[in-house]
């Protein structure tokens, strides 16, 4: 039994997520008071930023931090653990959230706000930021479901036909996806006997390797559907452009990196021996994905359709990083995930404006922009330079320290398959933008909407292109913990 | 007896694969309902079977005697069951409001988010 208290600065660890939910649950209270739930939402998120500031600072300076609930000693009691990656993405989540919100209050109509679209958008950041902050299993599947939950919400708010379609597929498959993960949480526990991620990498060296590759090939489908990885991904471009363009923002910002993220903890860290038997199939779906997306981005005529393929395709960049398993590919794909949420968030939110501006989602219909707004044009095409990784925008670092390591062990293939993605990404990218903003137009267009949340995220996408070494360094650090959990371990309180 | 519940658990998984499989809505939250079903049992089993001791401490000692039942894994059943009811309630409500607003069961008929008819994209820039 733990007979002492965890001192009160350790609280910070569990502080994001009790913020949001206490934020969320006020919000719903309040839900009448339709001016302040504005403000109290970014409020909230100020303090969730200011925590998660804290926090990842202080892993970064001194290693993992870690807090085990209700006297139980770990690994009986649920412990959250966070090392730097966890942090790091907790923190850009929660930038992301805010930049999302900005962009929302001008043009969210009271309906919506009546229904709980604030408090939802908090609850979902509670299930994001607990997914990135636990260190048991089974509390990251429960994280997962208050996620799911919300988007679900979310997702559906208006109402509409289109959004009901939407949630339909995305709810179903969704569903399943986090049933596979309960089984294989379920086999896990009968082959190993615990859930705590800190126990699990000890028990799993122990364990049988042909029992683990099954489980760890379960636990990959699983977290492969929640990122939209290539034969399990039609969810996702059936449902992300249903909801206004904020929310599709939130959904493909946030959702497909907690995927992402669940598949480097298990794969990268919990178990690593199966991981190396299931190389082969992951390098295959991961360049199947990354193709894929950018080519049907092509081929597509909805905006935000066409955006959700090209996330797509930076999934598959994002998991070829998995089977290599070296320290360097593992820092490219690390570094390439948080810079992945602010850049697609950012296309997503850059999506709605011109939506508005046009009022119409179809990128034939669009057009003559260029001359008429020349600083949504100017946002966009950045961040199309920083999806497709040229230099000197966010996106190029990940993708030169990615081809870097791929290099250095011979991976031929991935160097190739990386560059012809950058190369396709750009010209869906270009494309998109021809059409959207260099085409004439005949009618008058509308007044921009959301402006204010699009620029704050694209601005620190250049600031973070032009000055990468903080997030490098995170980035280096959060791989180096991954390949080399001990301090992990020791954090939790158990022995390496 | 574990065998036999994890044949059980087998068989349950088929069947909700083969309801999932359908086209029709009614159907797939049936299979969900059973796929959900079948893991609860899954988790159970994989705690180990052991009948009739239940897992309490005695007055005065620190630990229960051995042999005792795994409790952990009744615990994980539990949540699961909460959130798996919450999840399938939505679901259930979400169907019948599309089945309401676009007056189909089939999944084939539910084509808004993808229209079945594409146009072709513009070939030119």
């Amino acid at each position: 039994m733990i007979s002492h208290i965890t001192p009160l600065a350790d609280w910070v660890v569990i502080l994001p997520v009790l913020l949001c939910l206490i934020g969320g649950a006020l919000l719903l209270m309040l839900r009448s008071a339709i001016r302040a739930q504005l403000w109290i939402c970014l409020g909230v998120l100020v303090l969730v930023l200011v925590c998660d500031g804290i926090l990842f600072n202080r892993v970064l300076a001194g290693g993992p931090l870690s807090m085990t609930m209700g006297k139980w000693l770990p690994p009986f009691g649920i412990s959250v653990t966070v090392d730097v990656m966890g942090a790091g993405f907790a923190l850009m989540a929660a930038f992301v959230t805010f930049c999302v919100v900005l962009a929302m209050q001008a043009k969210i109509p009271e309906g919506p706000v009546r229904d709980g679209a604030y408090p939802l958008i908090l609850l979902l950041l509670a299930g994001v930021t607990g997914s990135f902050l636990t260190g048991d299993l089974f509390n990251l599947y429960v994280w997962f479901e208050v996620m799911l939950i919300a988007s679900f919400g979310l997702i559906i708010l208006a109402g509409n036909p289109l959004q009901l379609d939407g949630a339909v597929k995305y709810g179903v498959l969704n569903f399943i996806a986090t049933t596979l993960f309960l089984v294989a949480l379920g086999l896990l526990y009968g082959t190993l006997g615990t859930l705590n991620m800190a126990d699990i990498i000890g028990a799993a060296k122990k364990a049988d390797p042909a029992l683990l590759t099954a489980i760890a090939a379960l636990f990959a489908l699983a977290f492969g559907m929640k990122a939209a990885v290539f034969p399990v991904n039609a969810w996702l471009p059936a449902s992300y452009h249903a909801p206004p363009a904020a929310i599709s923002a939130l959904f493909g910002g946030l959702l497909t990196k907690v995927g992402v993220y669940a598949f480097i903890r298990v794969m990268v860290m919990l178990l690593p021996a199966a991981r190396d038997i299931l190389a082969p199939t992951i390098t295959t779906i991961a360049i199947a994905t990354m193709i894929l997306g950018p080519l049907s981005a092509i081929a597509e005529t909805n905006l935000r359709r066409s955006i959700g393929f090209l996330l797509m395709g930076g999934v598959g960049i994002a998991i070829c990083c998995v089977p290599n398993g070296h320290l360097l590919v593992i820092f490219g794909g690390v570094s390439y995930i948080s810079a992945s949420m602010l850049i697609i968030a950012g296309l997503y939110l850059a999506a709605g404006v011109i939506e508005t501006l046009t009022g119409t989602t179809d990128t034939r219909e669009m057009g003559g922009i260029y001359s008429a707004k020349s600083l949504i044009s100017i946002v966009f095409f950045t961040l199309i330079l920083a999806v497709a990784g040229i230099p000197p925008f966010l996106g190029f670092w990940p993708k030169l320290l990615l081809l870097q390591g791929f290099v250095t062990y011979g991976n031929w293939l991935l160097v190739l398959s990386i560059l012809l993605n950058s190369l396709l990404t750009l010209i869906a990218g270009t494309r998109l933008w021809s059409h959207i903003f260099w085409k004439p137009r005949a009618e008058q267009l509308q007044k921009a909407q959301g402006m204010g949340g699009t620029v704050l995220i694209a601005g620190t996408i250049v600031l973070l292109g032009l000055f990468p070494s903080l997030l490098l360094k995170a980035a280096s650090v959060a791989a180096t913990e991954l390949l080399d959990p001990s301090s992990y371990i020791i954090a939790t309180g158990l022995s390496p | 007896m574990e065998t036999l519940l994890a044949a059980l658990v087998g068989l349950l998984m088929a069947a909700a694969v083969y309801l999932i499989l359908s086209r029709a809505l009614v159907r797939m939250l049936l299979g969900i309902v059973l796929l959900g079903n079948a893991v609860n049992l899954l988790i159970f089993v994989a705690g180990r079977l052991t009948r009739a001791i239940p897992p309490i401490i005695p007055a005065g000692a620190k630990i229960p005697v051995q042999p005792f039942a795994n409790p952990l894994p009744q615990a994980l059943i539990l949540t699961a069951i909460v959130i798996g009811f919450a999840m399938f309630a939505f679901l259930v409500v979400l169907a019948f409001r599309a089945y309401q607003e676009m007056d189909a069961d089939d999944t084939e008929h539910m084509r808004l988010a993808e229209l079945p008819d594409q146009p072709q994209p513009p070939l030119e820039y």
